[in-house]
């Protein structure tokens, strides 16, 4: 039986470094390469190794795919290409292809500059690395090789994020990546059609969470802002440079627009400017509105939003920095955080998931004293506020994400275990199909049940078609006939006639004669007519003819009548048939054997 | 499977494919070479046109001095501009499933059609397909609403009268399909059915058929078309290009292996070559400026003007045009150029690289920056305040009969000084320029056509092979002005099949074999045995499922077991019930071997007879004859059913069941 197995390197059971093997039909696809931000050591990246012991990875895997820009799912691919090697195609979408090396970038100078680490990947290995991407277009599909092969849906997670559908024959994996069910201020919803994969594997951080209106939340984040500032506060909102950053700076350029604020807002980091562009090059993978508006009002250009400069932290009065990066592990909104923690005034917010490990997720968690770098503590007396702005979808767009596809198994991957258990347990009720939530490096295996595709000649299946007339009658299904041709690798179905004359080969009749002895006082032609009138009453259903020249057919079975040389009340019949009527023919001859009953006329 | 040929023109196609269970329309060219009967319409009022006087036949029978209007002894209608629809009588439209589009200019008729035939399918096209060709239709609009002339001329159509015209008016066909354009209203409506495509996504239509768009590498988002079964293929090529512009690449491989080609949109300009008519483009352009004259572009706002803007990007300095200004006009100029930079996925290699840095792909943006390059939406407005000479206009329409174009034509064509330089290649410049004569600027004509040429094509057919191929008529002669040139016609082995309008070509296919899908319980089941070396049989008796346009066989589930008779006499009364057939056997039954096994059963008392074609086995201990031949056995025993049965299985052994 043909098997789809699944493993995760990464995101089994734990969001961060995202990472999943899957083998479908003899082919092998790493789907996305990804960094786990809650660790410095080994952990940081998928353990590679489960490919191979040793070295390089492009024999033994067909294709990566890389869903979208965020570190955690594309952070290791240099690491992974360029130090254990693998020369094969990465795809990723245009907007994936030209974001994640700036990020990798980014985050390469954080680690090595400024934590000094050594052994790690360098500038060039990135654009090594990027020199082995393939663009990706939605809905294309790409032909990988002759048998496998990938098309990309619409995630809406972030600029460019993709959802993926592999495919090889009949057999089918949907990878999600990360993505979102409700349209927001800048991306569309995701979208994929009734593909019924063998296997879907979906993302699952907020399995648990059903949230509020998207309208209740903005309006949340917005008074909280607000509030903050009328009293004199500093927002802080940690950030990552792309995504989110851009949705919140919609958000808040209009309200302050509406309401004629003047607290001045800034964004960090040299990439804003950047970022923007982006977002205004690839304008067509946003959402409908900005679409159709920009050639008027471009959304991505901000008039209240301005630069950050480092000087401004000490600056007095009220103000909101968007900052990165997001989860306040490292860089300038640490250095922030550190500053303005301090103040029970200032407030920060935290649009999205913090991994384990991280300071955002300490104080999300309601921790209040830090411990630093260097032994000493930060007492956090600002307001700490979460808002899921987060663009993963929660329980409610999983589900509406199954019932679009209907998947005949889930397999629960980017999430924690706890919450996946309670997600599982209602797919399966809900769905009744397998669910599954592998930990990283334990394998799930599905058996696939694929049909055979074969060339049936036009002649048989329209003979076939037109008999069974239009509509399949369920009561008396009707039952074809063929000869199934295997040659190299084309199978065909013709019939059997047909097969005989395509190999070439001789038809052998098989005949059988049979001499049966009937007592019957009468005239020869007078006893055939006893015959067909009592095989007419016996043989319902059959095509039983009486022919001009003293012959008696049933279907094709010829039955012949003579006298007897010495008695003529002692009828001999002849029957003959030939093998394809080797039932009737011998249900025949034993019948009259028996002699006619009497009362025939 | 059928082809219904709607349009006569070989560039603005429209043609209807019967395939399958399907109807699928290809493209939706709008014909408006027609316009070019008619006189222009000015942006303000022109006293020339005014008084230009109306036509009255010689013998003075046919008074038509409203509708028609004389000028430099051409006669022109004085009414709205006309289209020449697509054919609509041919088949009824309104069974079309799905319209495929394969680029911006071969859509403009979509409102005509979707619109107004009862139309209830899908339109497909690719992003930048829909959204420049909206730009374009926009446009087009905007042009005819801005000037409303009240006057419908219908009267000169009339047959009779329409015979005693002066040429060309007199020569037209099809005049009666000759429409109005459309509004905005209808416009967005079509529009709304367009579902976007993206390369070489499949989309299957009904299960029954499979269509692909192809990069066509001819503009923006522009495809050829693959239509494919599972063992018929359709490849429809219309407008591509081999030529290094702004595009993606033409996708060739992909064409391989059809059963038909059906080819439209090659070069209107076979003997042009695209680079050296930019190179006169670009030198006529300098040489005016520098005399102190103006440059008058009539042009598409989308298209080519993307790859005049930039070559002017890289001539501009070289020839010290750096203080000139360039001026581009049309109700979408801003659109359009913002349009062209937002489509990265559709450009090619070079230019896709480019946003990855991020900058803008094309250059246009740069010459917008620093004000080199400035666009209005009409003449009214802004540019009449900011309007320097000397300078270049780039506008529309390229048949100088609506839009800001006539303007210009107006306020420039007294002087000498000024150029007009043609480089759409849709209209004959001396038609376009008919109803301004006389006319004192210079002409140039380069039209830039960047579509295969005969020359290319017939390498991509060599390359693609396709069993047969379509054509419009045109591209299996000469043109007529150069009938000496068997270079610029088609000639193929076999030659290609011409279609004109309202032909209805039957295609020649031989569909011999249909996709069918085993279950897999009953692939399981089946027995395959080697009847030669490499091949295997196997019979089949199965259930088949059609639904959806797909097949599926499955295993026949055997009817519950008849409960126990009672009367066990009777059992062998019941006649017996049809089960699968039995298989046709081949092969033959060696004597020796078969000799040697009816020993080995306890028959041994056989005595063989030769005959002419085989033997006689004569089993003299039964009285049971066995006839022996290279293509038949004939098994010939009374009475005694175990005996025969034995036999019959004896002789199986030896044979092969198909």
């Amino acid at each position: 039986m043909p098997e789809i197995k699944v493993t995760p390197l990464g995101a089994g059971q734990d969001v961060g470094r995202s990472c999943i093997l899957v083998s479908i039909g003899g082919k092998n696809i790493m789907l996305d390469c990804g960094m786990h931000m809650g660790y410095n050591d080994d952990r940081r990246f998928p353990d590679f190794s489960y490919i191979t012991q040793n070295g390089r990875l492009t024999e033994f895997l067909d294709c990566v795919i890389i869903s979208h820009f965020h570190l955690d799912h594309c952070g290791a691919l240099p690491f992974m290409s360029e130090m254990v090697g693998y020369d094969g195609p990465i795809y990723m979408t245009h907007p994936t292809k030209a974001i994640c090396p700036i990020l990798l970038e980014d985050f390469r100078k954080i680690t090595v500059d400024k934590k000094g680490e050594t052994n790690f990947f360098t500038s060039q290995m990135i654009k090594d690395c990027m020199k082995k991407v393939v663009p990706l277009n939605l809905h294309q599909t790409v032909q990988v090789d002759d048998e496998l092969e990938i098309k990309a849906y619409y995630a809406g997670h972030v600029l460019g994020a993709a959802m993926v559908q592999i495919k090889v024959g009949s057999e089918s994996v949907v990878y999600t990546g990360d993505y979102n069910m409700t349209p927001d201020r800048h991306l569309g919803a995701a979208w994929i059609d009734k593909c019924r994969p063998d296997m879907l594997i979906t993302e699952s951080t907020y399995a648990t969470t059903i949230r509020d209106s998207k309208r209740c939340r903005e309006r949340d984040f917005l008074k909280k802002v607000h509030e903050s500032i009328e009293r004199g506060g500093k927002v802080l909102i940690p950030v990552f440079a792309l995504g989110r950053a851009q949705e919140l700076c919609i958000l808040l350029e209009t309200f302050w627009e509406r309401m004629n604020l003047k607290a001045p807002i800034y964004f960090s980091t040299g990439l804003t400017e950047k970022a923007n562009h982006y977002y205004k090059l690839f304008i067509t993978w946003t959402n409908q509105k900005i679409r159709k508006t920009f050639v008027q009002r471009n959304m991505f250009e901000f008039k209240h939003i301005k630069p950050f400069d480092r000087s401004f932290i000490d600056n007095p009065g009220p103000m909101v920095v968007f900052a990165t990066p997001g989860m306040l592990h490292a860089g300038l909104s640490l250095q922030i955080f550190k500053k303005w923690a301090g103040n029970e005034k200032n407030m920060v917010i935290m649009p999205g998931y913090c991994v384990q490990g991280t300071i955002g997720h300490k104080i999300l968690n309601g921790q209040r004293k830090l411990e630093m770098e260097g032994r000493s503590t930060l007492e956090v007396k600002m307001q700490v506020e979460y808002m899921s702005f987060s663009a993963h979808a929660d329980a409610k767009g999983i589900m509406q994400l199954i019932r679009m596809a209907e998947p005949r198994n889930v397999l629960l991957v980017h999430g924690e275990a706890a919450k996946m258990g309670f997600l599982k347990g209602k797919i399966e009720q809900e769905f009744s199909i397998d669910c599954y939530m592998p930990a990283n490096g334990e394998t799930v295996s599905v058996t696939t049940n694929p049909s055979v595709p074969v060339d049936i000649s036009l002649n048989l299946l329209k003979r076939e078609m037109a008999l069974g007339g239009p509509l399949p009658d369920p009561k008396k299904p009707r039952t074809m006939h063929g000869t199934l041709i295997m040659k190299e690798n084309s199978l065909k179905l013709v019939s059997s006639e047909q097969a005989l004359k395509e190999l070439g080969l001789n038809e052998h009749q098989l005949r059988f004669t049979c001499r049966v002895q009937l007592q019957d006082p009468h005239s020869d032609p007078d006893t055939l007519h006893r015959i067909y009138t009592h095989l007419k009453s016996v043989l319902k259903g059959y095509t039983i003819q009486h022919l001009p020249d003293g012959t008696v057919m049933v279907e094709s079975i010829v039955i012949k009548v003579s006298s007897s040389a010495e008695d003529t009340n002692t009828k001999v019949l002849l029957l003959s048939w030939s093998y394809q009527d080797e039932e009737l023919g011998s249900f025949l001859s034993t019948l009259l054997k028996k002699g006619l009953p009497a009362g025939i006329c | 499977m059928k082809l219904y040929c709607l349009s006569g023109h070989p560039t603005l196609p429209c043609n209807v494919l019967k395939f399958k269970s399907t109807t699928i329309m290809l493209d939706c060219g709008l014909d408006t070479t027609s316009v070019l009967n008619f006189l222009p319409l000015p942006l303000v009022h022109s006293p020339r046109l005014s008084k230009l006087p109306g036509w009255v036949s010689k013998d003075g029978n046919i008074n038509l001095e409203k509708e028609l209007k004389e000028c430099a002894k051409r006669v022109f209608v004085d009414s709205q501009p006309e289209f020449c629809l697509p054919e609509k009588e041919l088949l009824d439209l309104s069974n079309i499933d799905v319209i495929l589009i394969s680029n911006y200019h071969c859509m403009m008729a979509l409102p005509y059609i979707t619109e107004h035939t009862g139309f209830t399918g899908t339109v497909y096209a690719t992003e930048p397909t829909l959204q420049i060709g909206r730009l374009l239709m926009e446009e087009l609009v905007n042009f005819m609403e801005r000037v409303p002339k009240s006057q419908s001329a219908t009267c000169w159509k009339n047959k009779e009268v329409q015979r005693m015209l002066p040429g060309p008016l007199k020569d037209v066909v099809d005049v009666w399909a000759w429409k109005r354009c459309y509004s905005m209203l209808e416009v967005n409506s079509a529009l709304s059915k367009v579902q976007l495509v993206g390369y070489s996504q499949k989309v299957e239509l009904f299960g029954a058929v499979q269509v692909s768009p192809l990069s066509s590498g001819y503009s923006l988002g522009s495809s050829n078309w693959i239509i494919q079964s599972h063992h018929e293929k359709v490849a429809y090529v219309s407008g591509s290009s081999l030529l290094t512009t702004h595009p993606q690449p033409m996708d060739q491989s992909s064409l391989k292996n059809s059963d038909v080609l059906i080819l439209t949109g090659l070069t209107q300009m076979p003997t042009a070559n695209p680079d050296g008519m930019l190179g006169e483009f670009c030198s006529n352009l300098a040489m005016t400026i520098r005399a102190g004259g103006n440059v008058l572009v009539p042009c598409y706002s989308s298209g080519v003007i993307y790859d005049l803007l930039e070559c002017l990007y890289q001539f501009i300095e070289s020839a010290s045009l750096g203080t000139t200004p360039f001026y581009f006009i049309s109700p979408v100029a801003n659109s359009s150029l913002e349009f062209s930079q937002i489509f990265a996925e559709w450009l090619c290699h070079n230019k896709q690289s480019k946003v990855y840095l991020p900058e803008p792909p094309f250059p246009h943006a740069e010459l917008i920056q620093t004000n080199k390059l400035k666009h209005y939406p009409s003449i009214h407005g802004d540019f009449s305040i900011e309007f320097r000479q000397p300078c270049v206009v780039f506008t529309g329409h390229p048949s100088l009969r609506f839009g800001d174009v006539v303007h210009f034509m107006e306020l420039w064509g007294k002087s000498s000084l000024n150029t007009i330089i043609f480089t759409e290649p849709d209209f004959s410049y001396l038609d376009a320029l008919a109803p301004y004569q006389p006319l004192a600027m210079k002409c140039v004509y380069c039209p830039i056509d960047t579509r295969l040429n005969f020359h290319q094509v017939s390498k991509l057919l060599k390359e693609v092979q396709p069993l047969h191929v379509v054509c419009p008529e045109q591209y299996t002669q000469p043109p007529l002005t150069q009938s000496h040139r068997s270079d610029l016609m088609l000639e193929l082995q076999p030659p290609p099949m011409p279609y004109r309008r309202c032909s209805v070509l039957n295609l020649p296919f031989r569909r011999r074999y249909e996709r069918v899908y085993i279950l897999p319980e009953l692939a399981n089941s089946l027995v395959p045995s080697e009847v030669k070396p490499g091949i295997s049989v196997a019979t089949v008796s199965a259930v088949l499922h059609s639904k959806d346009n797909k097949h599926t066989l499955q295993s026949v589930s055997k009817p519950p077991p008849a409960p126990p008779s009672k009367k066990r006499k009777r059992v062998m009364e019941e006649p017996p019930v049809v089960q699968a057939p039995k298989p046709l056997l081949s092969g033959a039954v060696p004597l020796e071997a078969f000799l040697a096994t009816l020993q080995k059963h306890g028959i041994s008392e056989v005595k063989v007879e030769e005959t002419a074609d085989g033997h006689i086995l004569h089993l003299q201990a039964d009285d049971t004859l066995i006839q022996l031949e290279a293509d038949g056995t004939h098994i010939v025993c009374d009475n005694n059913e175990p005996l025969r049965t034995t036999l019959r299985d004896l002789v199986l052994r030896f044979l092969q069941k198909l």
